[in-house]
């Protein structure tokens, strides 16, 4: 009998932090008084916020207790496609935590900072090495940032030229945030559609491009986990009417080392680190989203930028074309020195064979599920694979049916209901970091699924009934919100 | 490697199934003209051991407490984090799950959150906090998106020259392909914002003020509400400080329509200016123009107490180029780390340390006047102050620094009728000895 990884487990109760408490509790440690109160005006002078009031046991019981209903990568596969869940290394949770780098002053002369310059110079480097671009940004917090980058660098760029333009090809394969971060820069978004074979086709391109486009907007691999394969020519017929091309770097998990970003056409690049470069997306962000450009558009490129001169490290807001300042200081430098001290421990070499790891991994489940789960698209996938609720369908069993019940088997779900060009879709990124036996139990689980879905869809329909809540009411928390308590 | 655990065996075994001769048959779909050459060209790899090395030899290389004494704030504050925080932050549950949108495997993720939003809405005195933003800057510059939406048809947004200098200038990022017009408003010789020009204002969709200010100076938010709603306009109260509100009035018992800022204070390591936390807290009458996630509470098929995103509607992935804003990853750690802090000081707690801060620093603004130094705005301040050192003070500020005392900010880069003057600040951190120390140096 195979043992699953999911079962009841030990959960226990905990209310919410001002339901417990008392008045006079404190779990701080407050500094020794050695100066003497000083008048305060009061006119100025509040009430304070009315916060709880714990000492140290019941906060460290209370968030003890909620990390219990949480999974993590920690806790097990997370195969939530499109976003790399893959395992977060500890020794780079040490290297931000690391005194001289976690207690540094954004604001002190560039003589007192150089280690943390040193790592983020280097950093933009092997970036650029990476993808093949030519320079890079660190500045940007996270993925939907960095589109924004890039779409400021795309207006001033053809504002540089003073002709601004309006429009912007956005393909439906593409991520919900690249047409978001268009509309921000004023550019309205063209819908083109994928090929039957999922991908983009130069004759759909070419006919919409025009020199009212400011460029367009591609995820390569794209998001039903395809190489778009036509990039090139696309590149050509966007280049040929004056337009830009961005590529939405999230998947580049699955070609580090494989594909020269540089030279496929793409002008403009964001990567998300906390996707493809091992760090923790902590229930949410922070995450990091750097920008890589090619040559004629580095002068665009936020400030301020490192710059190397005689071996020290300094920072300079001396570009004229600069889109300006993205972030309050650097950007989420504690971030960037894990994505740094992931790619030091990997070299070239691991890098590559991780890309090769996470491609293998999304085959060998695409293979095994075939047969049980309607694939989307029958040809070789790159880092993910789609598959859909079609052939569940007859028993009345859903997409949303099938990953609650999946919980109770101890994995996370895959991405849901995307991309939005499969009806249904289950879209599935192992990552390399998933061991084969694992990956085995969870193509066990689903075929034990699909199974209980013909046989016994109750099952599926009450999932899952073995995690801290059942399924939650979504509606009436949207029709009436509470949203503070 | 040893994050990569696949055995010759597993990747023979695996190719077998689906029918590949080789792991690079996987990539056939890659034309040829877009594969690389040549392998990357990056440093030797390195064992853990190498690494830490390394890094600590970065790291010696920054100048930081308990060595240097850093009388600085300027947007990123030196706090105290207690133990609880740093360790429970590290629990891994939390660290390495991805935003919550699958509700029953993130009930831990969605709780905190609803308390974070819970205790920052009581925090800035406001309704309703969204789940956080990038940082200080982006929230302030999505505030004033936000704004110029609910006004529909306005262009100018009133900004105060006593906000962050960053900020403003994320703001400017922002608004650069939009035909919104920033209408600087200058500071008075007191240290606050001059409202004057907005009289002569007549497409004002907000006005925007920091409190504290850049300069330290407690801004009357109430008065700038007044005058922002005598024009329809929206006040914007921004912050870098928050700390502040355990002490002095928050911006939405003053009038705040949005109350925006860094959240750094709270809990989380300066790491060079990031990861931070933008705090976002509007009234419950704009919850559907803000931008953002948020968490709600509802029920589960049991009827029990549970949480969720919600409101998705106004989102990137629902409502595509429509959206509030294209924000997807926030910076939702350090948003529980927030939460945590806030839970651990408590009521009597944030009450205590921010009058703690604010007596160590009057302490120091008195050591200064008595030793002679002019501080030319009269407002009352919050942690920071500007004190103005003279023309000639760059060399002692640089031989104080080769003697671990970094003596402030020189302000004359942000604003240069200000060479001379230093923004000085004084947290928890710094004792009544190192401010005597500090004292008897520049003197």
């Amino acid at each position: 009998m195979t043992e699953y990884p999911g079962t009841t487990g030990l959960i226990l109760n905990e209310p919410l932090l001002w339901e417990k408490g008392k008045q006079g509790r404190s779990g701080f440690s407050l500094p020794r008084r050695d100066v003497a109160p000083q008048p305060l005006s009061e006119t100025l002078a509040g009430d304070g916020p009315d916060f709880p009031q714990l000492s140290e046991v019941d906060v460290v019981r209370h968030y003890t207790r909620l990390s219990q209903w949480n999974f993590g990568v920690d806790t097990g596969m997370y195969p939530l496609g499109s976003c790399t869940m893959k395992y977060n290394p500890k020794t780079n949770e040490r290297q931000a935590a690391q005194p001289g780098l976690a207690r540094a002053h954004p604001m002190l002369d560039d003589d007192l900072c150089q280690g943390s310059l040193l790592l983020m110079y280097d950093l933009e480097r092997f970036l650029v090495e990476i993808t093949g671009m030519d320079a890079a940004t660190l500045q940007p917090a996270a993925g939907a940032h960095g589109e924004l980058a890039g779409m400021l660098i795309f207006y001033a760029y053809h504002k540089s030229r003073n002709a601004p333009r309006s429009k912007i090809i956005v393909p439906d394969t593409a991520h919900g945030t690249n047409p978001a971060s268009a509309a921000l820069c004023g550019y309205r978004p063209v819908p083109i559609k994928s090929s039957d074979q999922g991908v983009l086709t130069p004759e759909a391109v070419a006919a919409v491009m025009d020199e009212q486009t400011a460029g367009i907007m591609v995820t390569n691999p794209n998001t039903l986990g395809l190489f778009e394969e036509n990039i090139r020519k696309i590149a050509d017929i966007v280049h040929a009417k004056g337009g830009l091309v961005y590529g939405d770097g999230a998947n580049m998990n699955a070609i580090m080392g494989i594909v020269h970003m540089g030279q496929i056409g793409i002008d403009v690049l964001h990567l998300n680190l906390h996707k493809t470069f091992s760090t923790p997306h902590g229930g949410g962000g922070p995450g990091a989203g750097p920008v890589c450009v090619l040559k004629h558009l580095e002068p665009f490129l936020p400030v301020p930028r490192v710059i190397k001169e005689n071996g020290r490290y300094r920072l300079s807001e001396d570009f004229e074309y600069s889109i300006g300042r993205l972030h309050a200081f650097y950007g989420n430098v504690g971030v960037l020195v894990k994505a740094y001290s992931y790619i030091l421990s990997m070299g070239a070499e691991n890098l590559k064979k991780a890309s090769q790891l996470a491609v293998l991994n999304a085959n060998y489940i695409k293979e095994r599920l075939k047969d049980t789960f309607h694939l989307a698209y029958d040809r070789p996938c790159m880092h993910e694979c789609v598959f859909s609720d079609k052939l569940q369908q007859p028993y009345k069993v859903t997409t949303l049916d099938i990953v609650k019940r999946l919980m109770d088997y101890g994995f996370h779900p895959p991405t849901i209901y995307f991309p939005l060009v499969v009806p249904g879709a289950l879209m599935i990124e192992p990552t390399e970091t998933e061991a084969k036996e694992d990956i085995d139990l969870f193509i066990e689980s689903l075929k034990s699924i699909a199974a209980e879905a013909r046989d016994n869809p109750e099952l599926l329909h009450a999932a899952p009934t073995g995690c801290r809540r059942k399924r939650l009411d979504e509606t009436t928390a949207a029709r009436k919100p509470i949203l503070t308590g | 490697m040893r994050y990569l655990p696949h055995t010759p065996e597993d990747v023979d075994a695996m190719l077998k199934a689906v029918g590949a001769d080789s792991v690079d048959d996987l990539f056939e779909s890659i034309p040829v003209d877009c594969r690389r050459k040549h392998p990357l060209r990056l440093p030797e790899s390195l064992s853990e051991w190498e690494l830490n090395d390394h890094i600590d030899t970065l790291g010696a290389d920054m100048a930081v407490s308990p060595d240097y004494r850093i009388f600085m704030g300027a947007g990123s504050y030196a706090h105290h984090i207690p133990a609880v925080v740093s360790y429970l932050l590290g629990r891994s549950e939390f660290a390495t799950a991805y935003t919550p949108y699958q509700p029953e495997m993130s009930q831990g993720t969605l709780q905190a959150i609803f308390e974070y939003q819970t205790l920052t809405a009581r925090l800035l005195g406001m309704k309703v906090a969204n789940a956080s933003q990038y940082d200080g800057a982006s929230a302030l510059a999505e505030a004033v998106l936000m704004a110029m939406r609910i006004s529909r048809r306005k262009k100018q947004v009133a900004v105060s020259r006593a906000i962050h200098p960053h900020y403003r200038r994320v703001l400017e990022t922002y608004l650069a392909p939009t035909d919104y017009e920033i209408v600087p408003l200058p500071y008075l010789p007191g240290g606050v914002t001059d409202l004057d020009p907005l009289d002569t204002m007549d497409d004002l969709a907000a006005v925007a003020v920091q409190s504290p200010n850049f300069f330290g100076c407690i801004e009357n938010i109430e008065t700038a509400a007044q005058r922002a709603h005598d024009k329809q306009a929206l006040c914007i109260a921004a912050f870098s400080e928050p700390l502040a509100y355990g002490l002095l009035k928050n911006p939405g018992s003053q009038g705040a329509d949005i109350a925006c800022g860094e959240g750094q204070s709270m809990g989380i390591a300066p790491s060079f200016g990031g990861p931070a936390l933008g705090m976002f807290a509007t009234r419950m009458k704009y919850v559907r123009s803000m931008p953002g996630r948020i968490v709600g509470q509802t029920v589960d098929t049991d009827g029990r107490r549970g949480f969720v995103l919600t409101l998705a509607t106004r989102e990137q992935h629902i409502r595509r180029e429509k959206a509030t804003s294209n924000i997807c990853t926030n910076n939702s750690l350090c948003a529980l780390a927030a939460a945590m802090y806030m839970a651990t000081l408590g009521k009597t707690g944030i009450r205590e340390l921010a009058r703690l801060n604010y007596d160590r620093c009057e302490y120091l603004k008195a050591e200064l006047r008595d030793a002679g130094f002019t501080l030319p705005f009269e407002q009352s301040t919050f942690n920071e102050f500007v004190v103005d050192f003279g023309k000639n003070f760059e060399k002692t500020h640089s031989r104080l620094a080769a003697d671990n005392i970094i003596a402030g900010l020189s302000l004359e880069k942000y604003y240069p009728e200000l060479s001379g003057h230093y923004l000085l600040c004084v947290t928890e951190m710094l004792t009544k000895d190192d401010i005597d120390r500090l004292v008897s140096a520049v003197r």
